[in-house]
């Protein structure tokens, strides 16, 4: 993964001291709430419920076992002994002291850290996809351009105060699994006809209030002109794009507004200027940067290795982990391994210091070092030999990180909700645990197969409710936390935005609401469907019925 | 003392303030100058400033004065020898568009002078402004920034091209110098310094 060298070093060394001062001039009183406040908010400082919460930046979801270690030891100094990993790929404090962030960021520099831009009106955590590098269906991995971007929007002068805040992301596989259509600017990298890198662009995609998904504004763009590309994208939504209403100031809503054509037209009249101009990304940087993510010296290894094969055959509870949590790889005889930090009643993407000190060790001892982060909140061991693989599971099941249900229902992507967030409408956790309660039958699970289920306490969809096989949306009425449902949303190449079943329900009803989708879902399936699939071909209609059905008749 | 900070060869000191910013008289009607709308209000023609505005701000008889974009436009005629003395400035709004002040005057540096003035510091319009002003309309002279201007914007004003940051009258401009220094070798190129990092350093992996 990318080290830094001292360009890179002396920024965040001088973040920390800008940081300092800024923080002993609010609480001297020289900075009111509203000068502090932006101040904070692009050092992911946010002022919460109970506390303030402190979003680290994990540039592209990757870290190495030596910061998952200070990760782990800063949960323990400054805050609760616990972190939660948010779908951006980033690690949340949810207890630290405003006095005491310029240590936290002092002592996160020293493992090449920070929080820069983590929240506030400006370009954000960029994020792919968490297999980037040894996904057999890559095309190409996206990582080092994504870092060339990160050193490019970090501290961006022209975009430092933006009508909102943007968040771009990459992915260079067939199968997207970065969801590039729901942000601000996506880049899909392809190899084009003469076997060149090139970009495919979408801009205008988001959730949030106003769920859309984005619209390709150029088919081709060579690599180099990654960064000025931007720029000009950036820079007309800087000029147009709304500021007298924060719902309204995305730059989705300027593409909806303009139109793609006339938004694309502006935006290459003005790349038109910048195309070439020294940010232009050169063959040399490209290169410096990639040789950090380089292949792990991987040994030469067979296809299938016995004592993993004697394993699955004769431990079922290791066999139904090895199903839903190992990922295929570019190299044989390796596999990646999701650890679930979704177990059974625990609140998603939560994680103890105790275990992020097992993880940052299983890492060090069985995969280069190295680890990621999925915006599915879970954690990820990229390079893992099919032999270690069983040692893995030991260790991870004996730190409740080996529930096997990734990709199943009660892998919820969820948001801290209510219980934390002063932004939400209503609480998000206590619900993904009723529903992982009422599903806690592993054969159910796996019967009913692949599904995604996301949980956003409030309509900015943290929880990216809107592309969840089903979703659920905290609402507020009357003062009281409702559950609005919608089913049919996807992420991934066929990205859809789902659609909502009716009037919403009380926090009591969700698990046998969602029972009741699931029972649906058993009842119509075809025997190769996955929820999705009969959600499509049936659409709402009987979903709908049923969920509402008088209790008399359901009886 | 002085809520001016001046930047000469990339050296920050407090200089005299030897301009008077011009305002426009308030206004009967509401401002319509929303961000976004900018672009609608071009295309309708529609006008942010009144007629009654335009020829009811009043203007010092002598003395350097930077006038608004809009009176600018409307009473050119008027000012024409005092452009020609080099007393007259202009100053653009955030929601106001370059193209105007360019179509209205073609050498943008006959004027010693132009202020972005920013209503709210948090926003961002002003650094593509004055980034516009220096790469695309070649201004050379005295770029400054006016209104709400505040200390932890001053790094970003400066690589956006600004080199002249009148400091908000409740502040201390002294203090505020320090931070343009905030950052030594930030990784993008910008105005200040075009090349990006990798363009500027040996860095080696």
């Amino acid at each position: 993964m990318y080290k830094y060298d001292e360009i890179d070093q002396r920024l965040v060394d001088e973040r920390v001291a800008q940081y300092r001062d800024q923080t002993r001039r609010y609480l001297a009183g020289e900075l009111s709430e509203e000068e502090f406040r932006p101040l904070r908010l692009q050092n992911g400082l946010y002022i919460q419920r109970h506390a303030p919460m402190l979003r680290i930046a994990v540039p592209y979801g990757m870290l190495s076992s030596k910061q998952l270690h200070k990760l782990a030891d800063i949960a323990q100094k400054y805050d609760r002994s616990y972190g939660h990993f948010s779908t951006r790929q980033n690690l949340q404090l949810n207890w630290p002291k405003l006095e005491e962030i310029p240590d936290i960021l002092a002592e996160l520099a020293t493992v090449e850290m920070h929080a820069i831009q983590t929240s506030g009106n400006c370009i954000r955590n960029i994020t792919t996809d968490q297999f980037a590098g040894v996904a057999p269906d890559e095309v190409v991995d996206p990582r080092a351009i994504a870092e060339v971007m990160r050193q490019w929007s970090t501290f961006h002068p022209e975009f430092a105060l933006l009508p909102r805040k943007f968040k771009i992301a990459v992915s260079g596989t067939k199968d997207d699994r970065a969801v590039v259509q729901m942000h601000d600017i996506g880049m899909e990298f392809y190899l084009d006809s003469q076997n060149k890198v090139a970009i495919k662009v979408w801009v205008g995609g988001g959730l949030g209030r106003t769920p859309i998904l984005g619209s390709v504004i150029r088919e081709h763009l060579e690599w180099q002109h990654a960064l000025t590309y931007c720029e000009a994208i950036v820079r007309v939504y800087n000029l147009h794009g709304r500021r007298d209403n924060s719902y309204k100031a995305r730059i989705k809503i300027l593409v909806k507004a303009l139109g793609i054509d006339e938004f694309r037209s502006q935006v290459e009249a003005e790349w038109a200027h910048l195309k070439d101009a020294p940010n232009t990304i050169t063959e040399s940087e490209l290169a410096r940067v990639a040789k950090h993510f380089e292949a792990m010296p991987y040994a030469t290894l067979p296809a299938h290795d016995a004592s993993f094969d004697a394993a699955i055959a004769s431990n079922p509870a290791f066999a139904n982990w090895a199903k839903r949590s190992l990922h295929a790889h570019k190299t044989a005889g390796y596999r990646a391994v999701t650890l679930s930090l979704k177990p059974h009643g625990k609140a998603p993407g939560d994680a103890s210091s105790e275990q992020m000190h097992v993880v940052a060790d299983l890492a060090e001892q069985y995969s280069f070092g190295e680890l990621r982060v999925s915006h599915e909140q879970n954690l990820i061991l990229a390079d893992v030999k099919l032999s270690d693989l069983f040692a893995v599971w030991e260790k991870a099941r004996a730190n409740g990180l080996a529930t096997p249900n990734i990709g199943l229902l009660t892998d919820i992507i969820c948001c801290p909700g209510g219980d934390f967030c002063s932004l939400a409408n209503a609480k998000s956790i206590p619900i993904a645990e009723a529903i992982q309660m009422q599903f806690d039958n592993l054969d159910y699970l796996h019967d009913i197969g692949d599904i995604e289920l996301n949980i956003s306490g409030c309509m900015n969809a943290c929880g990216h409710h809107h592309i969840g096989h089903i979703g659920i949306l905290g609402v507020d009425k009357d003062g009281s936390e409702w559950y609005q449902v919608s089913i049919g949303g996807s992420q991934g190449n066929h990205a859809s935005i789902g659609s909502v079943i009716g009037p919403s329900f009380s926090a009591e009803e969700m698990p046998s609401v969602v029972q009741k989708l699931i029972d649906v879902y058993i009842k119509e399936r075809t025997p190769e469907e996955l929820f999705i699939d009969t959600a499509r071909r049936l659409g709402v209609a009987p979903f709908k019925a049923y969920v509402y059905a008088k209790d008399e008749v359901t009886a | 003392m002085s809520q001016l900070i001046k930047l000469n060869d990339n050296v920050a000191h407090i200089a005299e303030n030897q301009w008077a910013v011009v305002q426009l008289p308030p206004s009967l009607v509401e401002a319509r100058k929303q961000a976004g709308k900018v672009v609608l209000f071009k295309l309708t023609g529609e006008k942010t400033v009144s007629e009654e505005q335009l020829s009811g701000t009043i203007i010092p008889e002598s003395g350097k004065v930077i006038v608004p974009l809009s009176v600018f436009i409307a009473r050119k005629a008027q000012l024409q020898a005092r452009i020609n003395a080099g007393e007259i400035g202009v100053w653009v709004d955030t929601h106001e568009v370059l193209n105007d002040l360019a179509e209205h005057q073609a050498d943008l540096n006959q004027l010693p002078i132009i202020a972005i003035h920013v209503e709210r510091f948090a926003d961002g319009r002003i650094f593509s402004l004055g980034l516009l002003l220096r790469t695309r309309y070649g201004f050379k002279n005295e770029l400054r920034a006016i209104g709400d201007v505040l200390r932890d914007q001053l790094f970003f004003l400066k690589r956006s091209g600004f080199d002249s940051y009148l400091i908000r009258a409740d502040r201390n401009a002294q203090e505020a110098m320090l931070s343009l220094k905030d950052f030594s070798a930030p990784y993008q190129g910008a105005v200040d310094e075009p090349r990006p990092a990798f363009l500027r350093y040996n860095r080696v992996a």
